[in-house]
């Protein structure tokens, strides 16, 4: 098994290191560092924006550059929380506790040089979970049915809705929405218009880069225009060498960072757990263990490599269900997916088989990406610091610019615009309704496929519903939906120790005016 | 401040998704329903539209239940209805001008007016802002990238 995955992580560095394909993955690291350290842009936005433009492209080098994008701004998004104290990348909120006080104390270059080496320990575990865990869940895939794909896809989509932030009820209620969305268009089989209301350019269905630019683009700004804090630059003074970490530093966070790696890359294979919860999970383990508690809060190193780290394993073991199962676990994932579909790639298990240059391409190129992503963030440390003094009122017009052409760029068609200006709108109503648009974006990607199989699986059962249960991994997988389900409502009746203390620590993290840049 | 505005945000929330899924439903009740096992066009759209309902009763109905204070108003504290205008006009603008006008006024109007919804925007720094974003826009996706939107319409530029 070992030499096998070797050979093909071999094949993966050649696709990866082609002049070509290295170009778009530095490109696409390069931008997601960018986006990650400018205050209230993030990677669903930019991703969106860049997604038409690949539309020339090969699908390997697109896929690159868009999954560089998602990992990049984790490395970008350390930087706005250490140095400003502003958790305007939700995965990075909770290092504000101790990497801005240590900041206050002169020591934000160290938390910076700590938080690369974690990132890089994180994210090297998450790529190799990726290398083992990948075929071996491809292996049990291929034996899937209809029924079975469709029970998986409910547990994707329930998780997806209820362990993310807000209220669960809400966060079901947005991926109904998003599935509704999903059926605007011509029917599969049929061909039937579905809430089309007569817009001939509906009958192609809702664009997803609208949909996501509307939900992450145009509301966004409408959140947070006029309601940004000032940014104080007066501690975001940093030099390369500042950035080593003492020996004794290290030695105080080895640990931290090993552990948090760990945590980092079990949330990543829970469906819907994304780096978000990984990194208050283990801020909230890391505090609960240490033998100086009182120190977390005040500037502990522990308290910045433990999140950061498993930040980063988090984020490259969100790829493993997208690229073996065709579910995605949140936001960005289902964004990437629906980039294969529009390239013509089938998501799903026949993947790693069939597109073999993609899978081993992006896995070689996450190891690339990330050696890149050291290299630019210690000597260019100054030039991102000078970036996060750009004011939000140069920004945010900026980005509508480029939400607009992209949006057009898409299809060459300015209905798409209106499109999205229309979500947009709406989307802000649901934000101030509470709602989160996240899981919108998850039905939207899903449900086109969900029916399929539904349908199919009912066809093939002649219309007997128990084929979900007879079927033992189909059964399998309603267990898990029925767990899920019993466990938000206890803890919705009564609030367990856990996530007492979760909300303890998210109550502490300084609130940001941008609400919800996944 | 307006007493319309104190009723629970989650009444609205839930009395929302409410709507939209018994329009759902009702609009998906147009087609062909089909049967289990061979199901319709319409049989999805019905599913979901009822699921979508009952949530926005169940969401209602919790907030009926809890006892918790009032968290924020539907309205933000300080609305912004001049950005928000300014952030609608911009893409509407892009929209009638990119048609009529070609790219160079359609992305200088969108940027500007875009700008000028921040307070502490004016019209020189929001116009400058939008003349540099043109520039940059037309030798991006003009000259690099081959976007087929013409630069004026009218004139071979």
């Amino acid at each position: 098994m070992i030499s096998t995955a070797i050979t093909d992580l071999w094949y993966g560095f050649g696709v990866a290191l082609e002049p070509h394909n290295l170009m778009y993955c530095f490109l696409g690291v390069l931008v997601g560092n960018l986006v990650g350290v400018l205050p209230g842009m993030g990677p669903v936005a930019t991703i969106s924006i860049l997604l038409p433009l690949t539309f020339g492209m090969q699908p390997v080098p697109a896929i690159l550059m868009l999954s560089g994008v998602y990992y990049g701004a984790q490395y970008g998004g350390a930087i706005c929380s250490i140095l400003l104290n502003l958790p305007c990348h939700p995965p990075h909120a909770v290092t504000c506790l101790d990497g801005f006080p240590l900041t206050k104390q002169g020591k934000g270059g160290t938390a910076l040089g700590i938080t690369i080496i974690a990132a890089f320990v994180g994210a090297s575990f998450g790529i190799t979970e990726m290398i083992f865990l990948a075929p071996f869940l491809v292996k049990v895939a291929l034996e899937f049915g209809p029924a079975e794909v469709c029970s998986l896809m409910l547990v994707g989509l329930l998780a997806g809705s209820t362990l993310a932030k807000g209220s669960p009820l809400k966060g079901i209620a947005m991926t109904v929405l998003g599935l509704l969305v999903g059926i605007v268009g011509s029917d599969i089989e049929t061909g039937q218009p579905r809430f089309t209301f007569g817009i001939t350019e509906l009958f192609d269905g809702v664009e997803i880069i609208a949909l996501a630019l509307g939900m992450f683009g145009i509301a966004e700004f409408m959140n947070s225009i006029n309601n940004t804090e000032t940014v104080d630059l007066r501690y975001a003074k940093v030099g390369i060498s500042d950035m080593f970490p003492s020996k004794a530093d290290m030695k105080l966070a080895f640990w931290p960072m090993i552990r948090g790696t760990l945590i980092g890359s079990l949330c990543a294979l829970i469906p819907g757990t994304g780096p978000t919860i990984a990194s208050f999970v283990s801020y909230a383990t890391e505090k609960k263990i240490s033998k100086t508690p009182e120190r977390f809060g005040h500037g502990a190193i522990e308290g910045v490599a433990c999140p950061e780290a498993s930040t980063h394993s988090s984020v490259q073991g969100d790829f493993i269900p997208t690229m073996s199962l065709g579910i995605p676990g949140d936001t960005v994932m289902a964004l990437l997916l629906g980039a294969l579909i529009i390239h013509g790639i089938v998501p799903g298990p026949q993947l790693i088989t069939q597109h073999a240059d993609i899978f081993w391409g992006l896995i070689a190129s996450f190891w690339i990406g990330n050696i890149l992503l050291v290299i630019l963030n210690v000597p260019m440390i100054g030039l991102w610091v000078k970036l996060l003094s750009i004011p939000y009122r140069y920004l945010y017009p900026s980005a509508m610019f480029f939400v607009c052409i992209g949006v057009y760029a898409a299809n060459n068609d300015m209905f798409q615009v209106g499109e999205t200006l229309f979500i947009g709108v709406v989307g802000y109503i649901l934000l101030r309704l509470d709602f989160h648009p996240a899981p919108i974006l998850l039905g939207f990607v899903l449900g086109p496929r969900f029916e399929e199989n539904f349908r199919r699986s009912l066809l093939i059962s002649r219309g007997d519903l128990m084929t979900f249960i007879e079927r033992p991994i189909s059964a399998f997988f309603l267990l898990i939906c029925v767990v899920l389900v019993v466990a938000q409502i206890y803890v919705w009746l009564r609030k367990p120790k856990i996530v007492a203390e979760e909300q303890a620590i998210e109550a502490q993290v300084p609130t940001s005016s941008y609400s919800e840049l996944a | 401040m307006r007493g319309n505005f104190t009723l629970k945000r989650d009444y609205y929330a839930g009395g929302l998704m409410l709507l939209l899924g018994v329009g759902a439903a009702v609009t998906g009740a147009g087609y062909k329903f089909g049967s289990l096992a061979r199901m319709g066009p319409g049989f999805m759209p019905v599913v979901l539209g009822v699921v979508l309902a009952f949530l926005g009763l169940l969401i209602a109905g919790t907030a009926l239940g809890s006892s918790e204070p009032e968290r924020g108003k539907f309205l933000p504290d300080n609305p912004q209805w001049f950005g928000w205008l300014c952030i609608i006009g911009g893409p509407v603008l892009f929209i009638i001008l990119g048609q009529y006008g070609g790219m160079i006024p359609a992305v200088f109007a969108c940027v500007f007016v875009c700008a000028l919804g921040d307070n502490t925007a004016t019209y020189k720094s929001s116009a400058i802002l939008a003349a540099g974003i043109t520039v940059f826009g037309v030798v991006l996706f003009h000259y690099l990238l081959h976007i087929p939107f013409p630069l004026l319409r009218g004139f071979n530029l």
